[in-house]
Formats: C-alpha cells, structure tokens, sequence
C-alpha cells in the first residue's frame, strides 16, 4: 500500500522528528510512503482567522497535490480535520472532491480503521498522560467526548496502552482544551496560558511523566509553558512513542 | 489590536486566585450536568429530537406564531408584537402606564436585559425589582449579570455580604449564605406586597394551546404574578414549540443541562390572565428575524438558553461573562452578538479556541464552534477583520503557494530564530514568548532530513 504523507507545516519547520517518527510507524506496518514536496500547508490557520480567499488557493493546491494517492495520512487530528471537514467550503458540488476527503486519515484513526492494528510492539514503561486534542476528538470523533453520553473509547488510548510496561494517567478533566487554538493562543495570550497551566497541573497531579498527543500544535503550546516553568514534564507527539523513540 | 475580549479577559485573568475560583465553580456546574446526562441513557436521542423540533419550527415559524397568537388570545391573553427593543420598551410602558403601575416585580428575563427594559422603566418613574436572587444581587450592585442562568456567578459570598451590608443593611462582614439568603428572602417579600404588576420571561411558549411555561427555581415568578393583577410576559419570538407534547423533551433538557437538576424547582404553566386580572405577551423580534433567513446562523435561535455551552466553555470560564460586553455572553452570545452588529462584535467569534465542546453539550445540537467559524470567514468577507490579522495571513498565503519559498523562508526564519539573542527573541511584540518557550530550532527542517533519508536509502 502507497500513500501520501501530508506533514503539517509547523512539524516540517520545527519538529522533523515527529514527521520521521511517523515514516517509521508506517513503513513498519507494510505501508509505502510518498512525501509530495510540493506540500506546503493545509491552510487551516487562514480560514481559521477568517481569511477564506487565501485558504481557497491552498485547499486547492492541496487537493491538486495529494488526490491522486489511495490515501493520505497526517500525524495531526487538527490538520486533518481541516481537510475533511472545513474543505467542502472550497469545493461546493463537487463529488470527486468529496470521495476525496474519505481517503484522508489522522495517523493513528489509518493504523485502527485502515491498517486494522490493534496492538503496537513495545515497550514504553513510563507515565504517559494523553493530551485529547479537541480536533481530534470532537471533529474526527477519534474517542468519545466526555460530554456526550455513549460508550467510551478513544483509539489513541488503545494504540498507547497496548505498549508494554505503559501506564495511562488518569486526568479530572479528561478532555479539556489546551488553549492553543492557533492564533487564539497569541491573539488571547492570557487565557490560552491560563489554560495550558491548568491542563500541566491536571498531569502533574495525574503524576504524567511523559505528555502526548495527537497534535504537536498543542503539545508546542504546552511544552513551551513547562519549558518557561522549569519543570520535568517530558512532551513527545504520539508518533515518536509507537515509533518507540527514547525518552 | 488585542480585541475587547482579549483586554478584559487578560484583566480578568491577572486575579489568578479569582479566575481560577470562577473556573471551578462553573466546571463543579458542568460536572453535575455531566452526572445527569450520564444518568439518561436515552440523553442522545432526547437532544436529537430537541433539536429536530427546534428546526422544525423555525422552518415555518410564521404559521407557529400565527397559532400561539390565537390561541392564547382564546385563553383571554392580549399580544403584542414588537420589532425592536425600543418598541417593547415602549409597549411595556404603556402598559404598565395604563394601569397606573409605579412598582414592578420582574422574575428573570434575558429578553428584558437584551432591550435594557429595566433603565428605561427607571427613567419612567417606574421601580422594576428583579427577584431572581442573582439577578437582584447584579441589580444591587450595578451591573449586568454575567451568566443567562447565573446571572452573579462572577459574585463571592463575601462580595453578596458586602452588597447586601450596603443596601439591606445586613451585618458588616456577613457572608453566611443562609443569613444572607434569609435577609434576601425578607427583603424580597415585601416587594412582592408591593409589586402593583408582574413581568416574567417565557422559556417555552406553545402553538398549539396558547400557554406559556416558566422555569424558576426560586418559585419568584409565580409569585410576583400571583398577588397583582397585572401579568406581562416578555418572549423572542424563537421561544414556541409547536405542541404541548414537546414539552416533556425540553422540561427534561433545561434544569439538566443547565444545572444539573433533573427538573427545575418551578415550571410554572400560565393559560390565560388570572380571575379579573389581565395577561399581556409580548412578542418581540429585534434581529431574530434576520437570523432566521440565513442558512448559516439559523441554528443558532434553536438556543434554549440553558448556559451549558458557558459552563463548558473554557475561555467564559476564564475570562468571566463581563468580558463579552453583551447580554448573551459566552459561545451563544458570541453568535447572537455579531449578527446583531457584526462591526462591534467583531472580535467575539474569535474569543474562541475552537475546541467544540459547546457543541458537544448544547441540548438542541446547535452546532455552536463551526458557527463561531463560519463568523469569523463572514466578517472577513464583509472587510471587518483588522489588518494586523490580514496583512500575516496574506503573507502566509504568499509563502505557502510557493513551496520553494516556503522552504527557502522557514530555513532562513530557523537561521534567524536560531542566531538571535533570546532577549531580543523575547521582545515586547512577541506574545508567543510572554508566557511560553518558542519550540526549539532544528537545524533541518523534516523535507531536508527525508530528502537525504531517500538519497541514502536508495
């Protein structure tokens, strides 16, 4: 199976780790990867902010680069939320478009749903707090919403916790948002701390000794916060871990 | 230009002890609405069906309207119609003039604070007294509530003790929530005596029979509508159902999601005035009208204003519901608020992470984040963002069109970031660095590393 790696513009610029992580996970689970280098970014900040002329342009070059691939697959809930859910804006009556958005996959909802795997070999023998990045959660429903009443389940929790020796912290508040919120988290500066300092006490007292996520946007507001506080917290993205990277 | 929210939101948040107090009394409020949903296998289903009959209704809510008005005018109510603010206001003085009214008890009524009745009665020589008891406390005080359903939840015991010292003359220092509720209680039934009319709000106002119901918890709008003889009940025109049998569905909603209650305390029926007595509705439109044409914000008036999207919001609860400067704050507001004046409002849809809780909790899945979203692509469309907003995004796009820039710029922004002193890197224009570390710099960016990944591996 060939597909398409669509890798976040933040991630390409700031953490190439997590975009090698990534390559790994899959290239270990029989997947062959193409990385377009045309890519550039999905366009989310621009619409997000109101600028929707802008992000048509970057919509459909996206769409462009990446619908000739079986699938696509992005190690971002938020990213990937994006396409599916916020392109159809860009592409009013058009069927091909909207066939096209199915093909795109969070990379953890592609190894359930796609790659049918239900365990990740490993050993990761700390702490791990799960950051439920919003997206991820109550756009792609990657897990149930703790305000929604229903069976619950979350598959990154089920990725994470069939890793040898993990323990899974458990938060008061399981899925509150981080306050990163793209520009939100310079344009409400205050809030958007006051809010990451609250999830950080949630892991602390939860004893988290590893903090991930599904979003590295989250994870970067969140680690600059523990970073400026001096504390011990370690932040990795959910790709190094299932690629069994060190602490 | 940090909007309006930003500022009072960032004043808000420099009281830390504070902001964190209100945080935990609104999520304690969230948790027990969690407890009640949870206890409902059902709840799915139940916010599905509220939601269908909301749109069903407002799909032909000129038929609805047309129906309430007969049929109540069958139960020996008078209606008004109202298109504005002003034209309640002044449809609620004449009224009360009428009657020769000088003292009014008024239980709570968002509609009544979004006209700003209560100044322009004062202004008339007529006393309005609100008995809800936050609502009161925020009338005492001077100030507009903060929350739909708890209008003084920004208030401690102890500033309650403070104003009620101040106006009720209770002990200095006293902030026991029992003596102060009973020195409340006091007060307030010698108003009630007095009331010469009584104004309510309406949660739902039914087609079908003409009838009306109340929710309260504290019994205060039956009784501020039981002793005079002068009932007039104050409505948005999105607040009918189309039968009496839809009631069970929104009776089990409301007190749950917005209290965590399974019912609230009252849910008073009103059909017709009272024996010799008269009943009044007014019906008023101020703006709902033209949210009802447009597709995108319709939703939007399915809103039974329960306040769980504020309680679940965790920027409201960080940054209070003053810090909105409407009387609908909160996601909700944040919607209603524009569409009223999009220009001045223009800040509120982005007062928002984007986290979609609020939607995850509204009662009649109004799909409240994706509107917010779609606000902030309309007032772009219409030129209303500032351009420290669009002059980046512009250039961002500029960049991300062209990939060899892209990747030309972000090696070059890395060199930079990487070369420069942090104490240059952290200046006063860089919000990102007031708070929080930048993400570190890596010295390849992930195209560099696969690239040279590739060369080897082949």
């Amino acid at each position: 199976m060939r597909v398409g790696l669509f890798i976040p513009c933040y991630i390409d610029q700031f953490y190439p780790q997590v975009g090698l992580a990534t390559v790994e996970v899959l290239e270990r689970h029989g997947v062959e990867i193409d990385f377009p280098t045309a890519q550039t970014c999905c366009g989310q900040p621009l619409a997000n902010t109101g600028c929707l002329e802008e992000a048509r342009s970057l919509a459909q070059n996206f769409v462009q680069i990446f619908e000739k691939y079986e699938y696509v697959v992005c190690p971002s809930g938020s990213c990937t939320s994006m396409v599916r859910h916020h392109y159809d804006q860009f592409f009013p009556d058009d069927p091909k478009f909207h066939e096209f958005t199915h093909r795109v996959f969070e990379l953890c909802e592609f190894l359930i749903d796609v790659l049918k795997v239900d365990r990740i070999a490993g050993r990761f023998p700390y702490r791990v707090g799960l950051h439920q990045s919003c997206h991820g959660l109550r756009e792609l429903r990657l897990g149930k919403s703790s305000e929604l009443v229903g069976e619950p389940f979350s598959k990154a929790h089920k990725l994470l916790g069939s890793l040898e020796g993990i323990s899974l912290s458990q938060l008061t508040r399981p899925d509150e948002c981080c306050g990163f919120g793209g520009t939100f988290a310079v344009a409400e500066e205050a809030v958007s701390c006051m809010m990451g300092r609250d999830r950080i006490f949630d892991h602390e007292r939860a004893g988290t000794e590893v903090l991930t996520a599904l979003d590295m946007s989250c994870l970067m507001h969140l680690d600059g916060l523990i970073r400026r506080d001096g504390k011990k917290m370690r932040v990795m993205h959910i790709a190094e871990i299932l690629a069994g990277r060190a602490v | 230009m940090p909007t309006d929210h930003a500022l009072r939101a960032a004043e808000f948040v420099a009281d830390s002890e504070r902001a964190h107090w209100h945080d935990q009394a609104l999520w304690f409020v969230r948790v027990k609405r969690d407890r009640m949903a949870q206890s409902l296998p059902e709840w799915e289903t139940l916010r599905d069906t509220a939601g269908a009959i909301k749109a069903h209704t407002m799909s032909r809510l000129g038929d609805y309207l047309e129906e309430f008005e007969q049929q109540a005018t069958a139960l020996g109510a008078k209606i008004h119609w109202a298109r504005d603010a002003a034209e309640h206001n002044a449809i609620v003085l004449s009224i009360l003039q009428s009657h020769s009214v000088k003292k009014v008890v008024k239980s709570k009524s968002m509609l009544t604070e979004e006209c700003h009745l209560n100044p322009f009665l004062e202004r008339h020589g007529i006393e309005v007294v609100d008995t809800d008891l936050g609502e009161w406390i925020v009338q005492l005080a001077g100030e507009p509530p903060s929350h739909i359903v708890l209008p003084a939840i920004h208030k401690k015991k102890e500033d309650v003790g403070e104003i009620f010292h101040r106006f009720l003359g209770t002990d200095k220092g006293a902030s026991d929530p029992i003596y102060l509720t009973e020195a409340a209680r006091h007060h307030l039934r010698q108003k009630f005596m007095q009331g010469d009319a009584g104004i309510t709000g309406v949660n739902f106002a039914i087609a079908e029979t003409g009838g009306f119901v109340v929710c309260t918890n504290e019994g205060n709008a039956d009784l501020g509508v039981s002793l005079p003889k002068l009932h007039i009940a104050c409505m948005g025109i999105e607040k009918l159902i189309p039968r009496a049998r839809d009631l069970g569905v929104f009776l089990r909603l409301l007190a749950r999601s917005a209290t965590g209650q399974p019912i609230t305390t009252y849910s008073s029926h009103f059909h017709g005035p009272v024996a010799g007595g008269e009943l009044h509705i007014v019906l008023v439109d101020n703006g709902r009208s033209e949210i009802l044409k447009s597709d995108e914000f319709r939703r939007s008036l399915n809103c039974i204003r329960c306040g769980a999207c504020m309680n679940t919001c965790p920027v409201y609860r960080r940054s209070g519901g003053h810090s909105y400067g409407t009387t609908v704050p909160g996601p909700i507001g944040s919607i209603l608020a524009p569409a009223r004046d999009a220009k001045l409002f223009a800040g509120l849809p982005h007062a928002c992470s984007l986290c979609g809780s609020c939607t995850d909790v509204c009662p009649v899945k109004i799909d409240l984040h994706h509107q917010l979203l779609t606000w902030r692509g309309e007032i772009g469309r219409r030129g209303l963002l500032p351009l420290s907003k669009t002059l980046p995004m512009k250039l961002m796009a500029f960049v991300f069109r062209r990939p060899w820039l892209y990747s030309f710029a972000g090696r070059v922004g890395r060199r930079i970031m990487s070369l420069t002193p942090k104490w240059l890197l952290y200046n006063r224009f860089n919000s990102w660095g007031r708070q929080r570390e930048l993400p570190p710099v890596p010295p390849q960016s992930f195209r560099e590393l696969y690239a040279r990944r590739q060369h080897q591996q082949n």
